[in-house]
């Protein structure tokens, strides 16, 4: 693991230190969503839908009532109908009206496992027994999966009141597609004239789940005033307090959300799907009530990605200069509208400084599970084309795939496609040192290919709050909102120890619930360690202000006289030898006696989110008697701004990439005629194991984002976007076949390879 | 929400009567990695489970006849550690051994992995290619059985109610002989298995097969045994002609379906890609047993 | 409805519960005894969070009944430190960050004592392939393998010292 870069001449910084969660999570002892028990508790579970589409003719939940132990049945006649509206609590927008439905069906469902109704019962078996006792008739509806199908007139139409948006006129027959978008720049046909060498192709993509190992899980109580109390695994308990309080119709100060350790989320926990369901039958039952989902209603309920249809065409001068880059972007947003077309067609072009660009989007419904994000959604599919096009590209013009990526490079000062012009960004750097690493030059060795590809994320910042607070012995709690997924805890520490001048263990970071802590937008976005890293470190360099205001009043000398240094008040320059350094410690003591508890806060919605850039080099082998491709050496190069703690970005970079591998190789829904899902379950739904994967070197390059006061960029979502296409891409070089369906499994590769030596 | 009455008998007449008494679905217990993940889905409801790993003739590997017997409810892991099955058939041995993840193969068992019926099992194509039988336990007392006789499809045994099996014996194996078992699998673990070619060859002393059985799983309802495939190689030495004709023995005789682990096509392709690998390594490891 | 009793020792120590016939061995763990370190992954033995060690051998807990457990031995997660001692897979876990969200964490760290007690000083690959039972979707495994390659040294010469 190496890292690039200026000494940063922090103390903190940049190490290393244990995790302040680490030993809990290593004993077995945090508490997770499913850990959690209140005494009285019921066991709450959902009925679903056996159908891909169908009207919901009746529902009877009477002789689910009239089991003894069963304490409350909710339907959707439940939940306050809510108008359609849309709204940004979430990760992206998000219509209120649509989740509700997507919590429990109205009128409609529109995918085989859509939560029909709920039970709360005094034991697992017997809610088993409540739910196989409710009756409900249907009538089955044609029901249309594949994206292109979806969109065909005459396909089944999802919602009747769907109109597609972005299209002159607007239309007066109701669609499965909900959007159209384009991102123009300059003037695309001439560029393509301007072209001598243009390459086109069509790629395919399947819908892939988040797969994270800890299901869904909440707790939620109700006391008969009305408050209401969630434990539960999300990526933002103000998220989940303010879903809640809008299905349910229930006032925001009311529910109170405390947030347990998460078992992994990568998007897939940014909205609810139990939590208003347990809130609902808690209300109802008077107890509370526990919900978790199995593995199986995992994938058949909640959300994958989009699969799409992605349609690039590049055109280039002979020198390697991109004069045309045009995508066409069809993505499937499942049973309703919200797919992560938009930022999959702003991210498609973004490492490159292009003067003509056509993108359009199409957002298409149909009777899948609602897509939820997935890590730097939309991007790695259209990632997956653009950067196997440019591959190909590379080798018509005869030209080494990364110095083509060179030669067009985004840098300070690009305009992008979809609008804001770059800052400082790393790009040229990570293929800089992508190119000089051992790896590049490597020898290969029989059926063995290597594929290069990059990858953009824009991060985020957004709204964040923290406090921090000094204890009576010099140590400080820091506060933040925002649930831990990759170690964020670990960097709020240390970036407040570093502005306090204390080691990090003196430094404790908890994650407040939405009671206890200023508003919060949720995690996801690669954006905890950048704007609440703010916040953090704002509220210390308060809480620092307000220490050597304190030294002052101690020492009788004027405020202008103390600076701070290495955790204490020491003399300015001018006031060289007048005193001896205080520490923290001595301050907090005596804090009572000048003033009160020493405490700040910052709630701000941070600006200037730094965007991240990878590439990465991949090296397989293919066996060309059965297709299979085994990776055997991985590199992938990230600018991340300022790596506050190594370990982790490391880390977020290795995970990054093994969710690629998966997606390019084994990951896929697959579904039967009658659009039921075939394979809901770890047996069948291929994620990497231990064996499937070499050690995955993540090289560290540093950018410094000058917005940050550490130089933070995010990091995690930037990792997912490369391998698809440098694994398509080393197919290539190892056999000779272009894969351009995802994923890449064995009985494709051998059909490539069948037909082309036919 | 019928109670499910669970047994731990200690004796194999013990669990004759226990399975043959109950009134409902008796299943029996072993290891418990298929039963365990159907009582949860739904798929088996039995009303009495009877677990048989309390008896201890149904726990270990020993010497039987020149050959070896393995109990029926010994874990795979156990069967991987045996250095004399090791040695004598390192086909069954690597098949056993590719069941499942570290944690099934602490508890999976070959009676589980048979009974279960599953048409790609990863033992079975070995242990008949071995010629391995089995003896049964019931209430008309002991039977001895080839292997192959008792899958007879899909989540089908040819057992009747109040029969299991108590252990599997492995005939003595002559000089020159050695077996070998591939699958292909899209991951390197983990996954069922979309072909599996087992291959049991028997040489002389001048490395000329003599015997051969050639197995296939995945690729019909049950383990196909491929006496084409196994002609191909007699009185031969395995060259390559050889192998692209026991290639197209194998392909004609698959009759696999396409679902959601593997097409037709590519399961044909690969069974005979995997039956000449397979028996390749059986014949070096032959040739090397001196 | 009547349950079974069964006895059974935990991490050294004699415990007792009731289940019925159908709870698996994770159940009882989980619900009967609080000792959540064992967690649900999947239910069908395909993920591994729920690892133990039951006379000496890695199992799913899922795929175990809990009335099989009368009379065994049971190592869960919550006995692998002692008292404030951590094993040294623990230890290296934390200081080579191999854990992110921490879920699967339990379960790999039983999976790797397991392989630790059969196999002292385990290859690359071997750690690989003996791990596959354990799923993590967060680290790509890269840091969890240097941490149990690691922690085999420390082990030996822990063993050396002694």
């Amino acid at each position: 693991m190496t890292s690039h870069g200026h000494s940063n001449g922090f103390k903190v910084v940049g190490t290393r230190p244990i995790r302040p969660d680490g030993v809990e999570k290593v004993t077995g002892r945090a508490a997770f969503g499913a850990d959690f028990s209140l005494p009285g508790m019921l066991v709450g579970k959902v009925k679903r839908s056996p159908h891909a589409h169908a009207r919901i003719r009746t529902i009877n939940v009477a002789p689910a009532l009239a089991l003894p132990g069963v304490k409350a049945v909710i339907t959707a006649a439940d939940l306050p109908e809510i108008p359609s509206e849309e709204s940004f609590v979430g990760e992206g927008p998000i219509n209120f009206r649509d989740l509700s439905r997507n919590c429990l069906a109205r009128d409609k469902v529109l995918y085989e496992g859509h939560a029909v109704a709920a039970v709360a019962a005094t034991s697992s078996a017997i809610a088993d027994e409540a739910l196989e006792r409710i009756e409900i008739t249907y009538e089955p509806l044609p029901h249309v999966i594949d994206v292109e199908a979806a969109m065909a007139p005459g396909a089944p139409l999802l919602h009747d009141d769907l109109f597609t948006q972005g299209v002159e006129p607007a239309p007066t027959r109701p669609s499965n597609i909900a959007k159209r978008l384009q991102f123009v720049l300059g003037d695309i046909a001439a560029g393509l004239r301007a072209a001598e060498a243009v390459v086109e192709r069509r790629y395919t993509t399947q819908p892939v789940h988040q797969a994270y190992i800890e299901p869904h899980a909440c707790v939620a109580a109700v006391a008969a005033d009305g408050q209401c109390q969630i434990w539960c695994s999300s990526q933002g308990q103000f998220m989940v307090r303010a879903y809640c309080a809008k299905l349910l119709g229930m006032g925001i100060a009311n529910i109170r959300v405390t947030p347990a350790e998460i078992g992994g989320g990568f998007g897939g926990k940014t909205l609810v799907y139990l939590e208003p369901l347990a809130v609902a039958l808690a209300k109802k039952s008077g107890r509370p009530v526990k919900m978790v989902m199995t593995r199986e209603e995992v994938f058949r309920a909640t959300g994958p990605t989009s699969g799409a249809v992605v349609e690039v065409k590049l055109g280039a001068t002979r020198d390697g200069k991109i004069t045309a880059a045009q995508a066409v972007l069809k993505y499937q947003a499942g049973a309703f509208p919200g797919s992560p077309v938009q930022p999959g067609c702003m991210a498609a072009f973004s490492m490159y400084d292009l003067p003509n660009v056509h993108i359009t989007g199409y957002d298409v419904v149909c009777n899948r599970p609602k897509v939820a994000a997935y890590r730097a959604p939309g991007a790695p599919i259209a990632s997956f084309g653009v950067e196997s096009c440019l591959d190909e590209l590379a080798r018509t013009l005869g030209m080494d795939p990364l110095a083509l990526r060179e030669k067009n490079a985004a840098r300070e000062g690009t305009r992008t496609a979809y609008g804001p012009v770059f800052n400082e960004i790393g790009y040229i750097d990570t293929v800089t040192a992508a190119k000089k690493h051992a790896h590049y030059s490597a020898p290969l060795g029989p059926h063995q290919g290597r594929g290069v590809a990059s990858g953009f994320w824009f991060n985020v910042g957004g709204e964040s709050s923290a406090e921090v607070h000094v204890n009576e012995d010099g140590s400080a709690v820091v506060v933040s909102g925002n649930p831990d997924i990759g170690g964020s805890r670990a960097s709020l520490a240390m970036m407040a120890a570093e502005v306090l001048g204390i080691p990090v263990e003196r430094v404790r970071p908890i994650v407040g619930d939405t009671s206890s802590i200023g508003y919060s937008f949720l995690t996801g976005g690669s954006r905890v360690t950048f704007a609440t890293g703010m916040a953090v470190v704002q509220a210390a360099e308060e809480v620092v202000a307000e220490l050597k205001r304190r030294a002052a009043m101690i020492l009788d000398v004027s405020p202008d006289a103390v600076a701070w240094k290495d955790g204490a008040a020491v003399p300015t320059e001018s006031y060289l030898g007048k005193f001896d350094p205080l520490s923290l410690a001595t301050l907090a003591l005596k804090a009572g006696r000048t003033g009160g508890p020493i405490s700040a806060k910052a709630s701000i919605n941070a600006q200037g989110a730094g965007p991240g850039f990878a590439t990465h080099i991949c090296d397989v082998e293919v066996d060309p008697e059965t297709g299979k491709v085994h990776v055997v050496r991985y590199t992938a190069v990230q600018d991340v701004g300022r790596a506050i703690h190594p370990s982790y970005v490391e880390g977020q970079i290795q995970g990054g990439v093994a969710q690629g591998i998966g997606w390019a190789l084994n990951e896929e829904y697959i579904y039967d005629g009658c659009g039921r899902l075939e394979n809901p379950g770890f047996l069948d739904y291929r994620v990497p194991v231990a064996s499937d994967l070499p050690m995955i070197d993540a090289v560290i390059v540093e950018v410094p984002n000058p917005r940050h006061p550490f130089g933070a960029r995010g990091v995690g979502e930037v990792p997912i976007v490369p391998p698809m296409a440098a694994l398509a891409n080393a197919i290539f070089d190892a056999v000779g076949v272009r894969l351009a369906d995802l994923p890449m499994s064995p009985p494709k590769v051998l059909a490539a390879l069948t037909a082309a030596r036919n | 929400m019928a109670t499910i009455t669970y047994s731990a008998p200690r004796s194999v007449d013990e669990a004759v009567h226990a399975l043959r008494g109950a009134n409902g679905a008796a299943r029996v217990l072993a290891g418990g990695t298929d039963l365990l993940v159907q009582l949860r889905s739904g798929r088996a409801k039995p009303e009495v489970i009877v677990d048989i790993k309390r008896i201890p003739r149904l726990i270990g590997v020993r010497a039987h006849g020149g050959g070896h017997a393995i109990g029926a409810a010994t874990p795979c892991a156990v069967i991987g550690e045996d250095p004399d099955l090791q040695k004598a058939w390192p086909g069954v041995v690597e098949a056993t051994r590719l069941i499942g993840s570290t944690q099934v193969q602490g508890r999976a068992t070959l009676a589980g992995n048979l009974c279960n019926a599953s048409p790609a099992a990863d033992s079975v194509p070995a242990m008949i290619a071995a010629q391995a039988t089995c003896v049964v336990a019931g209430p008309g007392g002991l039977r001895e059985v080839p292997v192959e006789a008792i899958a007879t499809g899909p989540g089908q045994t040819s057992l009747s109610r109040g029969e299991f099996i108590v252990e599997f014996h492995l005939p003595r194996r002559p000089p020159y002989a050695a077996d070998a078992y591939l699958r292909f699998i899209p991951r390197t673990e983990m996954d069922i298995a979309v072909v599996g070619a087992a291959a049991n060859v028997t040489l002389d002393a001048k490395g000329v097969c003599r015997e051969a059985r050639i197995v296939l799983g995945a690729v019909a309802p049950t383990a196909l045994l491929v006496p084409e495939a196994a002609a191909v190689l007699i009185g031969r030495r395995l060259e390559d002609d050889a192998l692209s004709q026991l290639d197209a023995a194998v392909r004609r005789a698959c009759r696999p379906i396409s679902d959601k682990r593997g097409t037709i096509e590519f399961r044909t392709r690969v069974a005979g890609v995997l039956a000449r690998r397979a028996a390749s390594i059986a014949f070096q490891r032959a040739r090397d047993r001196a | 409805m009547s349950k079974h009793h069964v006895s059974t020792t935990i991490n050294g120590e004699p415990v007792e519960f009731l289940c019925e016939t159908q709870h698996s061995l994770l159940d009882a763990l989980r619900d009967e005894l609080q000792l959540t370190g064992s967690k649900e992954g999947c239910s069908s033995g395909d993920c591994g969070a729920c690892s133990v060690i039951v006379d000496g051998r890695l199992v799913c807990s899922c795929l175990m009944l809990a009335v099989e457990a009368e009379g065994r031995q049971v190592d869960t997660i919550e006995g692998l430190a002692h008292g404030d001692r951590l094993h040294p897979l623990q230890q290296r876990f934390l200081e080579a960050a191999a854990l992110q969200c921490g879920f699967c964490t339990p379960g790999l760290l039983v999976a790797a004592k397991a392989l630790l007690d059969r196999n002292p000083q385990p290859t690359e690959t071997e750690a690989r392939y003996w791990l596959a039972g354990n799923l993590c979707r967060c680290t790509g495994y890269d840091k969890v393998i240097r941490a149990v390659l690691a922690a085999a040294t420390d082990v030996q010469e822990g063993a050396r010292k002694a």
